[in-house]
């Protein structure tokens, strides 16, 4: 065998405990987020178990866990679209501006600012929400029952007090705001600078080169930071528990007072009084909850590598 | 202002001590010896400001009893009371049903549970609409206007409880609660038993789904109230503030919630049957013909054992219990919660029971 006859290997480097610490600490962290997910997981399972299998009078509502749960889930993934479909153009936009029209000192204080916005409490936002933003909107909505109220979005009767499913949306999508445009800022701002150069000497304007060479190149990343925005509507819960008029079941309606519910904010409006097989059906949303936003991340993830090979990286 | 009103109860309290002091042991069995040691409740979180009135005022009687109320909710309340080893005392906007009260004997043997209304609250239907300053309402019409079947302010049937008032037209936007609550439990009590055939979703403590607009907690409701032109809602009377409050009709007279009609109430009430001596479960009287009750209350209980394992906790629960009941602790619930303090008579018959608690044999 040749193997004998080659020069021995260089000597293995000596492995320091140090090394050996660092190595097993962060192995250790790799398996414990696992284990932790694993375990979350099981939790919602074998707790959301009960309902599944219990008969459905005793479900509250009396129709049944997936009469209960789907108005609940209807609610979600609506008041989180509705977010992400106002919030994603705006977050580009505000990204474009930073990255290539502001002024460099007014780019700095903008940046500053949007992230100031990531760290506001969400309750702060559904108080806003609930005290300014609602009264304010409920003229438009008004408004948009009469003039509007062709389409099924705007069907009313208006809400006298605002707090719609819309409203509930835009709050979430000021709250998710600042995720996509900082994320948006970082690729766009990474958009290789010969690609950029070589489309204005070939005589581009500005905008025909952010066309070209920025958002291409950063259309993955955009994507990635909307769907971690949307991870965040969805798990939204006291803004949209102290915004959102939640009463009513399946409805399209945007602007009337019986909306459906989201989960996250039925489970912490109920959780408090509920006893038994109750707690079951909350925690069997819970984990419909669960299974959305694990769909959305690998959807996100999926997009993300897909994209990568057309994008302007390579 | 927890702290004022704690001075201002512990103030009142050492006032009374004094004038006590000649006999009536009745209700100073707690303050005879100084008591010590730990007691732990949870429950119903509509008791929770009349029980930091209660916490701090029993305090001032026993310094050295560490009174620890959870509040998560009532449900949550009897069951952590119910479990092995569970807490003390609950606090529940609803009586132990049967299921609960075979547990009960597991946990307190034989002698079985006391429950002491010990928290008796008007709820007031509120409204906010402009230029209608007194408005008032027959059961039928609330339960009308709540199931969604009237929409219009100028609705012949509430045009009829009205005949004086120039009722607009404007749309009514009933608002409920989005949580589950002992008072959405208690308000839709008296719609089904008053106005059974218009309101047929039963009694329940979390809204039927479909309909009206929802809000978290009494500040929910009230601020929602305060929002919507032509809103109507139901909340603590205490935190009406100065919005409209409807007047109800009782019998043939329109009735607006007050803490004696709350009271008195509950106090001409039947217990439920087929309980213990000292279990006061209270079937509230929703159809009183009587004007000087006002049938739209939340009552709640403390609940706990006739008889502790233990001599000291025995003695803790009987001083704590009876100074909840005493005309102090609902002075000072009423002070801070703005709930109605229970009647004579029914204290007598609290006393009783918090008399009958002993230490197990």
């Amino acid at each position: 065998m040749t193997t004998t006859d080659a020069p021995p290997a260089p000597p293995r480097p000596r492995r320091r405990p140090g090394d050996r610490i660092f190595a097993g600490s962060a192995t250790g962290a790799g398996i414990l987020i696992l284990v932790v997910l694993a375990g979350v997981a099981a939790f919602l399972v074998s707790e959301a178990w009960p309902a599944v299998v219990a008969p459905a009078e005793d479900i509250p509502g009396g129709d049944g866990l997936t009469a209960y749960i789907a108005p609940l889930v209807f609610g979600t993934l609506l008041a989180a679209v509705i977010a992400l479909l106002v919030a994603t153009p705006l977050a580009v936009a505000i990204a474009l501006y930073i990255t290539y029209y502001a002024p460099p000192r007014l780019a700095t204080l903008m940046g500053y600012v949007m992230d100031l916005l990531a760290a506001i409490p969400s309750i702060v936002y559904g108080f806003w929400g609930i005290a300014a933003l609602a009264p304010a909107l409920v003229p438009f909505y008004g408004w948009a029952e009469e003039h509007l109220g062709f389409l099924p979005f705007f069907a009313g009767p208006a809400s006298v007090t605002g707090r719609t499913m819309l409203t509930a949306g835009l709050v979430l999508a000021i709250m998710i705001l600042p995720i996509i445009s900082a994320i948006s800022r970082e690729v766009f701002g990474q958009a290789p600078a010969l690609h950029r150069e070589a489309a204005l000497a070939l005589g581009a304007t500005r905008w025909e080169m952010i066309r070209m060479a920025v958002l291409p190149y950063g259309r993955s990343g955009v994507i990635g930071g909307a769907m971690l925005g949307l991870g965040r509507a969805l798990g939204e819960t006291l803004a949209v528990a102290l915004v959102l008029s939640g009463s009513g079941g399946i409805t399209v309606n945007l602007i009337g007072q019986s909306n459906p519910s989201t989960i996250a904010a039925n489970v912490a409006l109920k959780f408090p009084e509920s006893t038994g097989i109750e707690v079951n059906a909350l925690i069997a949303s819970g984990l419909a909850l669960f299974v959305i936003t694990f769909a959305v991340n690998m959807f996100a993830r999926w997009i993300v590598n897909r994209r990568a090979d057309f994008s302007g990286a390579n | 202002m927890v702290l004022t009103t704690a001075l201002a109860t512990s103030l009142s309290l050492a006032a009374c001590g004094a004038s006590n002091e000649g006999g009536n042991s009745a209700d100073s069995t707690g303050s005879a010896e100084q008591l010590s040691g730990d007691l732990v409740g949870a429950g119903s979180s509509a008791q929770q400001a009349a029980m930091q009135a209660w916490q701090a005022g029993f305090n001032g009687e026993q310094p050295d009893v560490n009174v620890s109320y959870d509040p998560v909710g009532s449900g949550g309340g009897r069951e952590q009371f119910l479990a092995e080893g569970g807490t003390d005392f609950a606090g529940s906007d609803s009586a132990l049903d049967d299921e609960e009260l075979t547990q009960a004997t597991t946990r307190c043997g034989d002698a079985g549970v006391f429950e002491l209304p010990n928290y008796i609250s008007a709820i007031a239907v509120v409204y906010n609409l402009e230029g209608v300053d007194d408005l008032n309402l027959s059961p039928a019409t609330v339960a009308g206007i709540f199931n969604g079947s009237i929409t219009t302010w100028n609705d012949p049937a509430i045009a009829a409880d009205n005949p004086d008032a120039s009722l607009p037209s404007t749309a009514i936007t009933p608002v409920h609660r989005a949580d589950k609550s002992g008072t959405t439990k208690n308000f839709t009590d008296y719609l089904d038993q008053t106005a059974g055939d218009v309101w047929t979703a039963g009694v329940v403590e979390e809204w039927p789904t479909g309909g009206g607009e929802a809000a978290n907690g009494t500040k929910g409701v009230i601020d929602a109230v305060k929002a919507g032109a032509g809103a109507i809602g139901y909340a603590d009377e205490s935190q009406a503030g100065d919005l409209g409050i409807a007047k109800i009709k009782v019998g043939d007279e329109f009735v607006a919630p007050s803490a004696e009609a709350a009271a008195a109430v509950v106090a001409n009430s039947d217990r439920v049957e087929g309980r213990g001596e000292h279990d006061l479960a209270v079937k509230v009287n929703r159809t009183t013909e009587s004007a000087d009750e006002y049938p739209i209350v939340l009552v709640s209980y403390l609940i706990g054992c006739i008889q502790y394992d233990d001599q000291d906790k025995a003695d803790l629960v009987k001083a704590f219990a009876g100074y909840v009941i005493s005309e102090d602790g609902q002075e000072a619930a009423a002070k801070n919660a703005g709930s109605s303090p229970i009647s004579d008579e029914l204290r007598d018959q609290a006393q009783s029971a918090v008399d009958a608690i002993t230490a197990g044999a």
